[in-house]
């Protein structure tokens, strides 16, 4: 492990991978800030420009893009009470109060002092829980695969759809549906391809990515008529006060910290939870926590409050990777586009990416920490000059996000088609987007379809055709229980609301 | 009786999934194979009926939280007219090269929604994707189909 993470570190100090970070972080950190863009845009927008880097460069970019974007989502909730990303609406409790009661500065230095302290902590726990479920890991058969993939993805919709777990549930066949698309990886016959060339490889993932996320996002701010920058320009985001915490405030912070910590990476690590239920749910423990004075002031500028979620959040972010670097699967839609984008360089994240890729898995886990150290002395300081891009008219804004799309996929294809087909998508999924058909689980189905049908195929061949797999083995049956808990737990929910 | 739009959309949905099942069906898969535990469309059947049963799901079922979208708000002609831009800058990207469509295609779109700062649509359109293509072609030796700059003789 030493020798891994010396290898990782010499990766991650590199001159250039040192500039990929600060680049991610700083420009995660702008597109984070901007309401209605959160990291899946910024990391989309990332993608077509990585893909000329080292598979380890690019993924650096990429983790400094992610945690730039969480913190520029946190600025953006305590500036103008507008959460750049649904992880942050927590942190809009307590630091929206704290800015307008002419606090600005020391709200943003206690989210950053939080998610610094948050991810560092998360950072620990990834660098010693990793290498441990990578050899656990080693014991998953293609049943269990194809059961965890079935669970992620159940999962996600059940979380991510804020009660359309259907409608989510529609979206993760409609994202299978499209991955299927192209030909068959063992036959070469071609599917849904409609005798069409364009088709034959496959709709790419960035090209899916880009619609659903950056296109429709910059779509649909302009089809609701909403200007994200409105409030921005109504507030000085020039003075935002002392960025200074007194002996009281740091005491409070040091309490919630590690509390907040360790409940964000658990939930991180579970498939579907993400960052958005760690911040919720950490708000509501450290209210738990607190003494009933304490407990008055929630709401209104607490610093426990927003410590909680702001930590919680972060330590989220890195829980997220375990189940990708260790298993290869996704838990959420974030690091759904950052398995794509490994797999677009070749590599196939699972257990084995321990020992096949050292330099990769460690430098990321690396470069997360170092990402988290430049967010607090780079960007903390400038943050009176980045909050700036905050009343970036959306005159602008808009068709420079159309302009980044079109053009990401232009230079991956230099093919007309791919660019109608990135328009169509985009629209479906602007009208999609209006009557809450969520787009994660859309993302999370069509990186793992591939992966999905290559597991069924091969559990069936060895059950001949049989769908006794599913039960022959006790982990898989457990994996099995675990989605029926979580189906049924929809299915009451509904029932109950119609009760009502 | 009135239908709400997201039952619309997983009706369509329905359709979709059907007409997906079909053509699933349809896949020519080789002769030794047909018998096969799995093959190239059994994945594809699979998901045609998943879609069937879950837009089928939600159409018959009664809706425990329906989407309120207030349809007179939303702004038709901005979105339409930015949708028919891109479709444009698609179709001239090859034929007129990337500098002269995406400087246009920018300073259409700033002027479509709303923008009158001349000075700035300027900068933001000619100079700024000048710059772009430089840092991809000049920096990162990534290139790109020019015809009317190599007509003017600024590319070779």
């Amino acid at each position: 492990m030493i020798e891994g993470i010396l290898i990782g570190l010499e990766t991650a100090f590199s001159l250039k991978n040192l500039m990929m970070v600060m680049i991610g972080c700083f420009a995660g950190t702008i597109i984070g800030m901007l309401p209605g863009l959160g990291p899946m845009t910024a990391i989309a927008l990332m993608i077509p420009i990585t893909y000329g880097f080292e598979p380890s460069t690019g993924l650096i970019l990429m983790a400094g893009v992610y945690y730039g974007a969480v913190f520029g989502g946190s600025t953006s909730s305590i500036l103008i009470n507008a959460p750049g990303i649904p992880g942050t609406v927590a942190t809009s409790f307590d630091g929206y109060p704290m800015a307008q009661q002419g606090k600005a500065g020391k709200a943003l230095a206690i989210a950053a002092y939080s998610s610094f302290a948050g991810g560092t902590i998360a950072a620990i726990f990834l660098l010693i829980a990793a290498p441990s479920l990578s050899k656990v890991s080693l014991a998953f058969r293609s049943p269990d695969y194809f059961g965890l993939m079935i669970l992620g993805l159940t999962a996600v919709s059940a979380f991510s759809a804020k009660g359309h777990f259907l409608k989510a549930m529609m979206m993760v066949v409609l994202g299978l549906m499209l991955a299927s698309v192209g030909q068959d990886t063992l036959s070469d016959i071609p599917r849904f391809t409609f005798q069409n060339m364009n088709l034959s490889d496959g709709i790419s993932f960035v090209l899916v990515v880009m619609a659903t996320f950056a296109m429709s996002e910059a779509l649909t701010i302009i089809f609701k008529a909403n200007d994200p920058t409105r409030v921005a320009k109504q507030i000085s985001l020039s003075q935002l006060g002392s960025i200074k915490l007194n002996k009281v405030e740091t005491k409070k912070m040091v309490t919630t910290i590690p509390r907040s910590s360790v409940l964000g990476f658990i939930i991180g690590v579970l498939p579907g939870a993400g960052s958005t239920i760690a911040s919720f749910l950490a708000y509501g423990m450290e209210r738990n926590f607190v003494d009933d004075e304490e407990k008055q002031k929630f709401g209104k500028g607490s610093v426990n409050g927003l410590a909680a979620p702001e930590t919680a959040n972060n330590a989220a972010c890195s829980g997220s990777f375990v189940p990708l670097l260790t298993l290869g699967i996704p838990g959420s839609g974030t690091t759904a586009v950052m398995l794509g984008a490994l797999l677009g360089f070749g590599i196939q994240p699972g257990p084995r990416l321990y020992q096949t890729n050292p330099e990769i898995f460690w430098s990321v886990i690396m470069s997360m920490y170092i990402g988290m150290v430049i967010l607090l002395i780079l960007n903390l300081p400038l943050i009176p000059y980045i909050a700036r891009v905050l009343a970036t008219p959306r005159t602008f804004l808009i068709p420079l996000i159309l302009f980044f799309s079109v053009t990401g996929i232009y230079l991956m294809s230099f093919n007309n088609f791919d660019i109608y087909m990135m328009i169509g998508i985009a629209v479906v999924a602007t009208i999609l987007r209006l009557y809450d058909f969520p787009m994660p689980p859309l993302i999370l189905a069509f990186v793992l379809g591939g992966l999905m049908e290559e597991n069924l195929r091969r559990s069936l061949l060895i059950s001949d055709g049989s769908w006794n797999f599913l039960w022959d083995r006790p982990l898989t049956i457990a994996i099995l229980v675990l989605i029926i808990v979580i189906v049924a737990w929809q299915m009451i929910k509904t029932l109950k609301k119609q009760g009502k | 009786m009135k239908i709400s739009p997201s039952k619309i959309i997983s009706l369509l949905f329905f359709i979709f999934s059907g007409f997906y099942l079909y053509t699933a069906h349809q896949i020519q898969v080789f002769t030794f194979d047909e018998n096969a535990a799995f093959n190239a469309k059994t994945f594809p059947i699979y998901l045609g009926y998943a879609g069937l049963i879950f837009s089928a799901l939600y159409v018959l079922l009664p809706e425990t939280r329906p989407s309120n979208v207030d349809l007179t708000v939303l702004d038709y002609k901005k979105t339409i007219t930015l949708v028919i831009l891109m479709i444009l800058y698609g179709l001239t990207i090859l034929r007129v090269g990337y500098f002269l469509s995406t400087s246009i295609f920018l300073v259409l779109s700033y002027i479509v929604l709303g923008e009158r700062k001349w000075l700035w649509i300027f900068l933001l359109s000619f100079p700024f994707v000048a710059i772009f293509m430089y840092l991809l072609h000049g920096l990162l030796n990534i290139y790109l189909r020019d015809p009317f700059l190599q007509y003017i003789g600024v590319m070779g």
